[in-house]
């Protein structure tokens, strides 16, 4: 068989023993060696393939915690404050003021036939609007006629119009909810806080929860955000993977032509914990190269932006009240105890440091029953985790997956409101991590900020925030570190470090084309580094070809 | 009420252990031809009885979903409006909250909807152990909060436990607004749990098949003319009186019959048809509820 031998202006193999090559010959969809024209031409018959002269070739980059749901949500109207890539490519301009807000779903409304139909939104970010609150009378400029909401980018607002409180039953006065500020005239301001008040909203304003839950266009769109980010392999880390799903995604991502791997999570939820274990070996046993299923997801606690993290003392800066937990401590126990005695792997949402306290509770007890090496259990987010934690984590064997994200996008109000200033200067360190020795990866959670792993290792390498603050420099990592990261550190994270995250004999041949390359431009650029495409399985992908 | 009326919903709450299961059994088993619907936020060891489901025509409905990253639980929302389409409707849904869940959220999310009516927040506590986690590190707080947002709460397994008066005594400082009944093998009557009754006939004898510890105490008394719903049912709800639950209709003094509901604390007035029967149904402790005191209260003929 003849293997195909790509030169390229630079290769970042991440194989420490031969950092750099000049060419990569791949067969079989696998890597048979990187190194030079000479070395490689040993392997035999050879087709000397020169797309990528002028590109810098890394392994495909591994997103170790995203939500296919991304893929999906673009069938509502992005609100975003900040500049957002769709799937097809189109840059969304953010939109820098409450009326360009209107105006964007305006225009969206007026292109919709049904007069009657609802129009949903998403991620706007009303604290970049100077302290005014969006109301009511804000969303009837977009219709009065139809039901208007939008979701917050933080997940824990959903902003409705006068229509859609009309329809849900709540304008009326006498509303008394926490989570439902009253205008002067006694009614609702259309601002409905948290989710207990968004719920009645939610399905008078077209957010349909069977799409959000995983669609087969969303699929297929979220793979498509892959090509255009350099991502090879995305964890989708929260599904609930019910029959119909499981067999949807199966036959999306086997077609040949998917450009990306799956790794797809089972939530615990709506199972005992005995059944949990046994759903997730049958999962197992029916992945595919490009679906990894058997992987297990608990959510221990909520998130700071929401308050609903659980915090040690002394809790939130503001004085808001614990937050809250998800799953309760013997449920999480009896979990780990399942999946060590089982060889399945649990990944852990754990936001505030009271929930990684207990997750670290339990899998010291766990271990003990059931000593397990080279678990790689991780906690997800783990933001708040201070040097003690890391060191208590690095004893038990796990892995991390910080969320340096959330210092643009949040940092200003974590060091104002949420954490205060001194643990929003910790937060997400990833240097202590690295120094503590903790298997590292660093994510997006995307829907919940842009997917793109470049994009995530510039925050952790600037730590900047929205406003330009940097948070927390002694928490700072170098580019190879976050490079390194994005590749094997994911990869790790997820099992499959001996199959991806680096350019070496053997492995898959996924790389992430580059028009820049990330090892020279410098950490303040990293982020603007231009994406090509990727290969994937040894199948070339180029954004710009993308079918829509 | 009527077919058309809101239905009415039970948030059961309580952690892991207290009894959530086992009083949902018990209420099914008691269910004597009302049609309950029951709705699962987490599966605990013991399961719904499942020869119940069948034999009185229950429904159940398990609850996915959550707030988690940006996706936001509204299968709450949608699950009862799928039960609410069901035909026949049920009578009453019982919600049955996850170990952690606070039963107040929920109980605040139910009473936002169009269609329902929240019937109250019953929190299950083991006299065994509630002291033990109120104390817990990771959970205290959670447990505290969710016994202070109950409307009643049932001190469950007191048969095992040492002093199950010191754990009353204890849970009247923890939560002061809750009404409070001892049980054993979480059996209590449907009555008192759901307020399920509907005329004066159906009440429980006092000292009734689930009265282990308490004797239970019921009056009827006749609202008197030109008083307020809204004054009488804050009376009716007042801790001072031991009320577990009244329920009744009045006429208002401007016109129109009132309906009057209280379960412990909380109390709801919503408007009447025209031809409901005036009069009121109070039950409480018997060792507890003084009814002369009551009747002077609300200045009873
Ligand atoms: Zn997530």
């Amino acid at each position: 068989m003849t293997a195909t031998i790509y030169p390229a202006a630079r290769i970042v193999t991440m194989n420490p023993a031969r950092p750099h090559a000049t060419h990569v010959a791949v067969r079989e969809g696998r890597i048979l060696g990187a190194g030079t024209l000479e070395e490689l031409a040993g392997w035999g018959d050879y087709r000397l393939d020169r797309r990528f002269a002028d590109k810098v070739l890394m392994p495909g980059l591994v997103e170790g915690h995203s939500h296919v749901m991304e893929g999906s949500l673009w069938a509502y109207v992005y609100c975003g404050f900040f500049d957002r890539m769709d799937p097809e490519g189109r840059v969304w301009a953010g939109l820098k003021s409450i009326d360009a807000v209107v105006e964007r779903l305006a225009e969206a409304a007026g292109a919709l036939e049904d007069p009657a139909a609802p129009l949903a939104g998403w991620s706007l970010d009303a604290i970049y609007y100077g302290g005014r609150r969006v109301n009511r009378h804000d969303l009837d400029r977009v219709s009065e006629e139809r039901a208007v909401g939008v979701l917050n980018a933080s997940g824990h607002i959903l902003n409705v119009n006068t229509k859609a409180l009309e329809l849900a039953g709540l304008l009326r006065a006498g509303v008394n909810h926490p989570g439902i500020p009253l205008g002067a005239d006694g009614l609702p301001t259309g601002e409905m806080k948290g989710p207990d008040a968004m719920a009645p909203l939610g399905v008078h304003t077209g957010f349909d929860r069977d799409l959000l839950a995983c669609d087969e266009p969303g699929l297929r769109r979220f793979a498509s955000l892959c090509v255009r980010t350099g991502v090879t392999t995305a964890a989708d880390l929260a599904n609930l993977l019910p029959e119909d799903a499981v067999e949807m995604m199966l036959r999306v991502t086997g077609e040949p032509d998917y450009p990306a791997r799956i790794v797809s999570l089972r939530r615990f939820y709506g199972l005992t914990p005995e059944e949990l274990i046994d759903r997730a070996l049958e999962l197992r046993g029916r992945s595919r190269d490009r679906l990894r299923l058997g992987i297990i997801k608990v959510v221990a606690d909520g998130s700071i932006q929401g308050f609903s993290a659980r915090l040690r003392w002394p809790g939130y800066y503001n004085g808001a009240p614990e937050g809250l937990w998800y799953v309760p401590p013997e449920h999480l126990l009896e979990i780990y105890e399942r999946a060590l005695a089982a060889g399945l792997q649990v990944h852990t949402h754990t936001n505030g440091d009271e929930a990684t306290d207990l997750a670290l509770d339990c899998m010291e007890s766990a271990l003990r029953k059931h000593p397990a090496p080279d678990h790689r259990f991780t906690l997800q987010h783990c933001q708040l985790a201070d040097a003690a934690q890391f060191r208590r984590i690095r004893a038990l064997g796990l892995c991390v997956n910080l969320f340096p994200n959330h210092h643009f996008y949040w940092g200003d109000q974590h060091y104002a409101v949420t954490v205060g200033p001194e643990r929003a200067e910790r937060m997400n360190a990833c240097a202590t991590a690295l120094r503590e020795g903790v298997p590292l990866a660093i994510h997006s959670d995307a829907p919940v900020t842009p997917l793109g792993p470049l994009f995530t290792a510039w925050c952790a390498v600037n730590r900047r925030t929205a406003s330009g603050r940097t948070l927390g420099e002694h928490e700072r990592i170098g580019v190879a570190d976050a490079l390194r990261t994005i590749t094997l550190g994911a990869a790790w994270t997820l099992g499959l470090d001996g199959e991806v995250g680096s350019i070496e004999t053997g492995k898959r041949a996924d790389f992430a084309v580059l028009e820049d390359d990330p090892e020279t431009v410098g950490g303040e650029r990293l982020k603007d580094v231009r994406v090509w495409g990727t290969v994937q399985g040894g199948r070339i992908f180029r954004a710009a070809d993308l079918q829509p | 009420m009527t077919a058309a009326g809101p239905l009415p919903v039970t948030v059961v709450g309580g952690y892991l252990g207290a009894g959530k299961t086992t009083l949902v059994n018990s209420l099914l088993r008691q269910a004597n031809g009302r049609r309950l619907a029951i709705m699962v936020n987490e599966f605990g060891a013991l399961p719904i009885d499942a020869s119940l489901v069948e034999a009185a025509d229950e429904r159940i409905v398990s609850l996915v979903g959550g707030c988690v990253c940006c996706s936001y639980g509204e299968d709450l929302v949608s699950s009862l409006t799928m039960l609410e389409a069901l035909e026949p409707r049920p009578d009453h849904v019982l919600l049955e909250a996850s170990g952690v869940a606070f039963p107040g959220a929920i109980a605040g999310t139910v009473g936002l909807l169009q269609g329902f009516a929240l019937d109250g927040a019953v929190v299950l506590a083991d006299a065994e152990t509630v002291r033990g986690r109120a104390d817990d590190r990771y959970l205290g707080s959670t447990v505290r909060r969710q016994l202070a947002e109950a409307d009643l709460i049932l001190l469950n397994k007191c048969d095992l436990a040492g002093d199950a008066d010191e754990v009353e005594a204890w849970l009247g400082e923890a939560a002061p607004d809750a009404r409070l009944l001892r049980t054993t093998r979480a059996e209590a009557p449907i009555d008192i749990v759901l307020g399920a009754w509907t005329g004066r006939a159906a009440l429980p004898p006092a000292g009734g098949p689930f009265d282990h510890t308490h004797g239970y105490a019921t009056a009827a008394l006749d609202p008197p003319a030109g008083a307020e719903p809204e004054a009488l049912a804050r009376i009716l709800a007042d801790p001072a009186h031991g009320l577990l639950r009244a329920k009744g209709f009045m006429r208002r003094s401007g016109g129109g019959m009132a309906a009057i509901q209280t379960v412990g604390s909380r109390w709801t007035v919503s408007d009447a048809p025209a031809d409901a029967p005036a009069g009121l149904v109070c039950i409480g402790l018997e060792e507890q509820t003084d009814f002369a005191a009551l009747r002077r209260a609300i200045g009873c003929p």
